[in-house]
């Protein structure tokens, strides 16, 4: 795969545009973020979490709990796959009973690492409501699951590669998709 | 990524690589503890045996609990309740217990290599919870767990482990992990008390303990047993207590920011006064607590190194 296969999908402004719409759209429906807690999924989910947080302060004023999760001790495919996952740092500082927490991830797909960090969440308390923010729904759920904000729906075929990249951990923000027929 | 190894029977000879692995995990599995449900699935459907031949309270507890909270089933042994008594080999009780399907069992013997003659006569994952004066590579990982969570790291630190170094499996795999990492490690207690050729495990010796408290940044108080008085090892409690009991005035020639540990159970003032043991550098009960991580991290990383081979699950 070279880089002249990959198809840029969002870039900067793109997705500041998608996280400042997402956060209103949050406060709209939960009206206002006195109620909110966010948790952000490990790792690329974590920063878009710290992201939409700041954006929603930005509009509001006020400061969200931000918390980050590591699914892999939850992962249904723990016995399937050769490879242990690396288990990294769970944070939820905060409590989450009777809140509404914003879950949120970079890429919607199977839907299997969504259903992992609901087992997860429940474990740490019962919020009020749950909603999911991704900035990017690729279809191809294999479980009951949808988001509740999406930042760009990317019509993709299964084996095609979806890659958020953002300027604190990759050096540029920006959505790449590389499609499976270029590798 | 994994365990160069699917037993834990030693820390001598185990790979950085893993040493720092399990010391990695277990930084994440501390946290579960702190969690309103302190239970993780990662182990369902796995069976683990606890195969206790001498007796313990802590390993054992901490390591059902690390078995619980792993969502594994576990199931306790103790020989004395067993059909041991009935004159059953050891091999016959382990190999009849695993046609009942076991994955991993948790064994504690007071002969040295009997976790290695499991691994050769069964197919579970076996981990070493203490055999003989061999090792106890679950306490000897927790103790460095324990300070690297205080200093950030093991590499440069002088960790002093005072008592009967002889006959103290703990010793032994706090000496082999620590060295591995890179701290600089002396043994102090009486002669009598010491392993022969003591100076092969690459140790300073001491037989003074003011002299050996020079320059340390983390004292292991190892339990002093009363029964080793009877055998003639050291003339009597008192003498022990003076000669080699950690006390307060003891520990003003350690560095600044020391740690006092015991792996328990403790013997107040024989080996160590009150006021040290339950002074604000003692991390005693900081021990037990991680000692729950650690094991839950080396169950969990010896779960997953002999994985049967299947399609992966294609996951975002």
């Amino acid at each position: 795969m070279t880089k002249s296969d990959a198809i840029q999908f969002m870039d900067k402004q793109a997705i500041d545009r998608a996280i400042t719409r997402i956060a209103h759209e949050i406060l709209e429906r939960n009206g206002g973020a006195e109620s909110l807690v966010i948790v952000g999924i490990l790792t690329r989910g974590a920063n878009l979490a710290a992201r939409l947080a700041q954006a929603i302060e930005g509009i509001e004023g006020i400061a969200v709990p931000v918390g980050l999760m590591d699914i892999n001790l939850y992962r249904d495919d723990v016995n399937y796959n050769p490879d242990l996952p690396e288990v990294r740092q769970t944070e939820i500082l905060f409590d989450i009973d009777g809140k509404n927490l914003i879950l949120v991830d970079d890429v919607l797909y199977t839907g299997r690492t969504i259903r992992a960090a609901l087992s997860q969440l429940i474990d740490f308390g019962r919020p009020k409501t749950i909603q999911l923010a991704v900035l990017v729904d690729r279809g191809h759920r294999q479980l009951p699951i949808r988001a509740d904000y999406v930042g760009k729906n990317i019509p993709t075929g299964f084996d095609d590669d979806v890659q958020v990249r953002f300027v604190e951990r990759d050096g540029v923000d920006e959505v790449v998709l590389s499609l499976a027929a270029a590798k | 990524m994994g365990l160069s190894t699917r037993h834990l029977l030693q820390l001598e000879g185990a790979p950085r690589e893993d040493l720092n692995l399990i010391l990695d995990t277990a930084e994440s599995f501390r946290e579960i503890l702190d969690r309103p449900i302190k239970k993780v699935p990662p182990l369902r459907g796995k069976t683990v045996l606890n195969l206790f031949y001498e007796p313990s309270t802590r390993t054992r507890i901490s390591f059902e609990l690390a078995e619980k909270r792993l969502s594994a089933d576990t199931i306790s042994f103790s020989a004395a309740t067993s059909s041991v008594k009935k004159g059953e080999t050891l091999k016959d009780t382990v190999r009849n217990i695993e046609a009942m399907r076991i994955d991993m069992v948790v064994v504690r013997h007071s002969s040295a290599g009997v976790p290695y003659y499991l691994t050769q006569c069964l197919e579970a994952n076996i981990v070493n919870a203490g055999d003989g004066a061999h090792e106890h590579p679950t306490q000897g990982l927790l103790d460095i767990f324990t300070i690297r969570r205080k200093y950030k790291k093991i590499d440069g630190l002088r960790v002093l482990l005072v008592g009967d170094i002889r006959h103290s499996r703990v010793a032994r795999s706090n000496i082999w992990g620590l060295k591995t990492l890179g701290a600089s490690v002396a043994v102090c207690g009486p002669t009598t008390l010491l392993p022969y050729e003591v100076e092969r495990f690459g140790v300073d010796v001491y037989t003074n303990i003011d002299e050996a408290m020079e320059g340390v940044d983390v004292v292991n108080i190892l339990r002093i047993q009363l029964e080793r008085q009877q055998a003639g090892l050291f003339p009597s409690q008192r003498e022990y207590t003076n000669l080699f009991g950690i006390t307060a005035e003891r520990l003003t020639r350690l560095n600044p920011n020391y740690t006092i540990m015991h792996p328990g159970p403790m013997n107040r003032g024989v080996e160590i006064t009150n006021e040290v043991a339950d002074g604000p550098a003692s991390v005693i009960l900081e021990q037990v607590t991680n000692g729950q991580a650690v094991r839950m991290a080396v169950l969990f990383l010896l779960s997953g190194a002999d994985k049967r081979e299947t399609d992966l699950t294609k996951t975002e």
